[in-house]
């Protein structure tokens, strides 16, 4: 496909700006808020003289001004080295490398539940268009849309743990029971069945809104009569003329709210206590360890461009006049 | 599938007293009302209407495709003897597509953008036979290449955008004759294209009924067309027939009052015999103009469109000056550079002596009372949230007219275009299609300006709407001393209107001459090609008839 490849070597180029200006936005933005890593230190050890936060000064590289501390960032980063994590002390990599694979699992599996799911609720709710079932449909998507997802993360550790005792509260694995093979993923399932209920549901209501309207409108259009007029049965019609043509604004969503749902894990992460990037990010907020933070929102900017770098190319795979007109 | 042979000489398609009932609610009761016509194998039959008649709701109805609460309230639709009203949706699907084969208006929607054109002929033959794949794919081609299509194999892996529109439509009848049906319904098949993509295709037609004898019911608003190949006529209006008959007897001994007005308001082709008046000062002087459009940034493929490639000409005083081509031609491309909403490229507009590509943006914005346009959509080009009165008087208000001066002027225009002075209070959706047109040219008007652009004025209109505009049009030229640049793609009311015309075609001006000359004795081959595409050219309306709107 040389119309695809094309396509995507540009959208490849186009990305190393963004990351670039995301990168240096935070980097200044941080310098803003007050203190810095060090304070957190000090308060966090009770205390130190001046003398001792000027050597760690020193030591963290954070002494001298703040343009050549943001050059330093960036050669550095083109050794892929993030730097060191102040709180953690270990290399920021490896700190977000040990969470990122809890995160990747979670959201893959709350954005593929919330978009299969919204797409045959919104299939079946544009068939039956003010019959019952799209009056059910669409009253329960208001619903889970009206929904914040903590509080329906807390309500769900009410009921199914505490209540029901069903699904375990929190957490990603149970600890110390040294699970192997399939008993392994089965447990790690259990413990993310709530949390990704809680952060999906949302995007389902969304994504259901979005698939009901977008089928409605390629009900209308003339080549569905085309079709129709061709003798084709309802089902045909509906498989092979108005579901792909419909998934073309569903998918342009997909990228445009992946990180809208990365922002959200970061309170469902800590609803749950996921060990996974989203609380990363909240503890280093806290804990001012700007080289951790920095090294999040770099790889969350990564993924939200990779998330969109596939989501183009599959929508140039689905709509042949992409690029052609 | 049983084929009811009926008797000899019986129709292929008969509707008998078919009526079809409209949601409750809506303006009227029924959208057809005993609709009664026949259709024999190996005849072409026109159904002609203006919007509203119900011509494309028959065509629905026939294949059992009525919109959601539109019902059948009454009568037969008989194809071979066997009442499609009375068959169970299940069967009827098996007609549809296999005994009656159906092309639609637009091209470019009607087919599926997303599936190879190949590929959408094969579902017909997928759907309604058990032919292996092979079979199909090589019935496809053989398909694609009975319709004219130059490069078969190509045109059927091509996605229906990789199509010129004349070629979509070919594969659009390509996959109505998969099957071979024995009814073909077209439904304005050749309305959305160029004049001479339209004679092709209704040869086509015309070809496919000779050779296998197929009955076509072809629906279009355009007598001309119907002129060029309808065997028999249905005239419709407010979904029921007014009047039917042989071609040449409606078309030249039309009975019915409502058949004698449609056919008084096409304009005829022969240009009327002008006074030769010496022509006045020049007002608008045109040179050199030019257009690329450049698609495509830095990262991007380039794309570069030479819309206008130098163009000239002169309006004189009182003048109407025709801009004639087809789609991409760059006339349009040329009327929104005259009123600077396009930035040209090069060359230079002089009104009345003052060069308007050399003033800045507010010196021309000063200015540009002096020429304004009428755009071609009259539902598109109104603000649908501002006030009639409003929309007309902004103009004025923005050059510092007083509010009351600008009120009195705004109802002096809307008399001069014969709309109610009420009209002000309310909103463009409020009013038909031409009475928005009228609205479009009195607030154009109303800056009394020396050159009007007029970018297809008629061209969405209904025939009898357009006849009303056009002699508007005229009126109020006389009255206002204006200077005409008319852009249109029908050379019927380019015949009637202009005074001098220009034939464009792709970005260039190829020829230039006063409209009788011009019709009489084309010398560029483009312009000759044009005038031979003309539908119905052999048929002159109106004979006898009271003579329709000319612009003197």
């Amino acid at each position: 496909m040389k119309r695809v490849g094309a396509l995507a070597l540009r959208r490849l180029a186009q990305s190393v700006p963004v990351l670039l200006i995301i990168l240096v936005g935070l980097f200044l933005l941080l310098q803003l808020a007050p203190g810095d890593t060090v304070d957190a230190l000090l308060a966090q050890m009770g205390g130190g003289d001046a003398a001792v936060a000027a050597r760690l000064r020193q030591d963290y590289g954070l002494d001298v001004s703040v343009p050549v501390q943001l050059g330093r960032y960036l050669v550095r980063l083109l050794s892929f080295d993030l730097g060191m994590s102040a709180i953690y002390g270990k290399p920021v990599a490896s700190v977000i490398f040990e969470r990122l694979s809890v995160t990747a699992l979670f959201m893959s599996c709350a954005l593929a539940f919330a978009f299969s799911a919204g797409l045959v609720l919104g299939v079946v709710a544009a068939r039956r268009v003010n019959g019952w079932p799209d009056t059910l449909i669409s009253t329960l998507g208001l619903v889970f849309y009206a929904i914040p997802s903590f509080w329906l993360g807390l309500m769900l550790i009410v009921l199914f743990s505490v209540k029901l005792a069903w699904l375990p509260p929190g957490g990603f694995e149970s600890i110390g029971e040294g699970l192997t093979g399939l008993a392994h993923v089965l447990d790690v399932a259990r413990h993310l069945v709530l949390p990704i209920l809680s952060l999906s549901l949302i995007f389902l209501a969304i994504y259901l809104r979005l698939m009901r309207a977008s089928m409605l409108e390629v009900m209308t259009l003339d080549f569905v009569r085309t079709a129709r007029a061709k003798g084709l049965s309802e089902g045909h019609v509906l498989r092979r003329h108005v579901l792909r043509n419909a998934l073309l604004p569903m998918v342009t969503f997909v990228g445009l709210q992946f990180s809208t749902m990365l922002g959200g894990s970061v309170v469902v992460e800590s609803v749950f206590s996921l060990p996974g990037l989203g609380r990363l990010a909240f503890e280093s907020v806290v804990q001012r360890d700007l080289n951790t933070l920095l090294g999040i929102v770099l790889v969350s900017a990564v993924l939200v461009i990779v998330v969109n770098f596939i989501v183009d190319l599959l929508y140039a795979k689905l709509d042949p006049r992409i690029v052609a007109r | 599938m049983t084929v009811h042979h009926a008797g000899p000489g019986a129709p292929l398609l008969a509707l008998r007293t078919l009526s079809v009932r409209l949601p409750k609610g809506a303006d009227r009761e029924f959208a057809l009302r005993d609709v009664s016509l026949q259709v024999a194998a190996g005849e072409i039959v026109c159904v002609v209407g203006e919007s509203g008649s119900g011509k494309s709701l028959t065509a629905m109805a026939i294949l059992g495709l009525l919109p959601g609460r539109v019902t059948l309230a009454g009568g037969a639709i008989e194809l071979e003897g066997e009442d499609l009203a009375a068959l169970p949706p299940a069967r009827l699907r098996g007609i549809r597509g296999a005994r009656i084969g159906m092309v639609f208006q637009e091209p470019m929607t009607a087919l599926n953008p997303l599936m190879p054109v190949g590929r959408q002929v094969e579902e017909m033959l997928e759907e309604h036979t058990d032919q292996p794949r092979p079979q199909r794919l090589a019935r496809v081609l053989e398909l694609l290449a009975e319709v004219g299509i130059p490069d078969p194999v190509a045109a059927a892996r091509a996605f229906p955008h990789e199509l010129s529109g004349g070629q979509r439509q070919r594969a659009m009848i390509a996959m109505a004759l998969a099957l071979e049906p024995r009814l073909l319904i077209a439904d304005e098949p050749t309305t959305a294209l160029d004049v001479t993509t339209q004679a092709r295709i209704l040869a086509l037609v015309k070809d496919i009924q000779r050779r296998r004898g197929t009955g076509v019911l072809f629906i279009t608003h355009d007598f001309g067309v119907v002129a060029e190949i309808a065997d028999r006529v249905v005239v419709m209006q407010h979904g029921q027939v007014v009047e039917t008959g042989p071609a040449q007897q409606v078309l030249h001994a039309p009975q019915h009052a409502y058949t004698q007005a449609l056919i008084a308001a096409v304009p005829p082709l022969a240009p009327p015999t002008r006074p030769a008046a010496p022509p006045g000062p020049p007002v608008l002087a045109v040179q050199g103009l030019r257009k690329t459009y450049r698609s495509g940034g830095v990262l991007a493929r380039k794309r570069v469109v030479e819309a206008v490639r130098g163009v000239d000409f002169t309006l004189h005083q009182g003048e109407t000056l025709g801009i004639v081509g087809e789609s991409g031609s760059g006339k349009s491309t040329v009327a929104r550079m005259l009123v600077r909403l396009l930035a040209a490229d090069a060359g230079s507009i002089h009104l009345q002596g003052e060069d308007l590509l050399a003033l800045n943006n507010s010196d021309f914005r000063a200015r540009t009372a002096r020429i304004q346009m009428v755009f071609q959509d009259p539902f598109a080009s109104l603000n649908p949230r501002r006030r009639v009165g409003e929309i007309i008087a902004q103009g004025l208000r923005v050059h510092g007219t007083p509010r009351a001066e600008a009120e009195a002027r705004v109802a002096e225009m809307l008399a001069l275009v014969g709309l109610d002075p009420g009209a002000i209070r309310r909103f463009p959706h409020e009013f038909s299609g031409g009475q928005r047109q009228r609205i479009g040219l009195a607030r154009a008007l109303a800056m009394q300006p020396s050159v009007l652009v007029a970018d297809e004025p008629v061209s969405a209109l209904d025939v009898s709407v357009q006849a009303q505009v056009l002699r508007l049009l005229a009126e109020a030229k006389q009255r206002m001393a204006l200077s005409l640049v008319f852009i249109t793609h029908d050379l019927r009311v380019a015949a009637q209107v202009c005074d001098r015309i220009l034939v464009m075609q792709r970005g260039l001006v190829v020829e230039a001459g006063a409209t009788a000359t011009l019709f009489a004795a084309p010398r560029h081959p483009y312009t000759q090609a044009l005038l031979a595409s003309v539908p119905g050219r052999g048929w002159e309306p109106g004979a006898g008839a009271t003579p329709p709107a000319r612009a003197e």
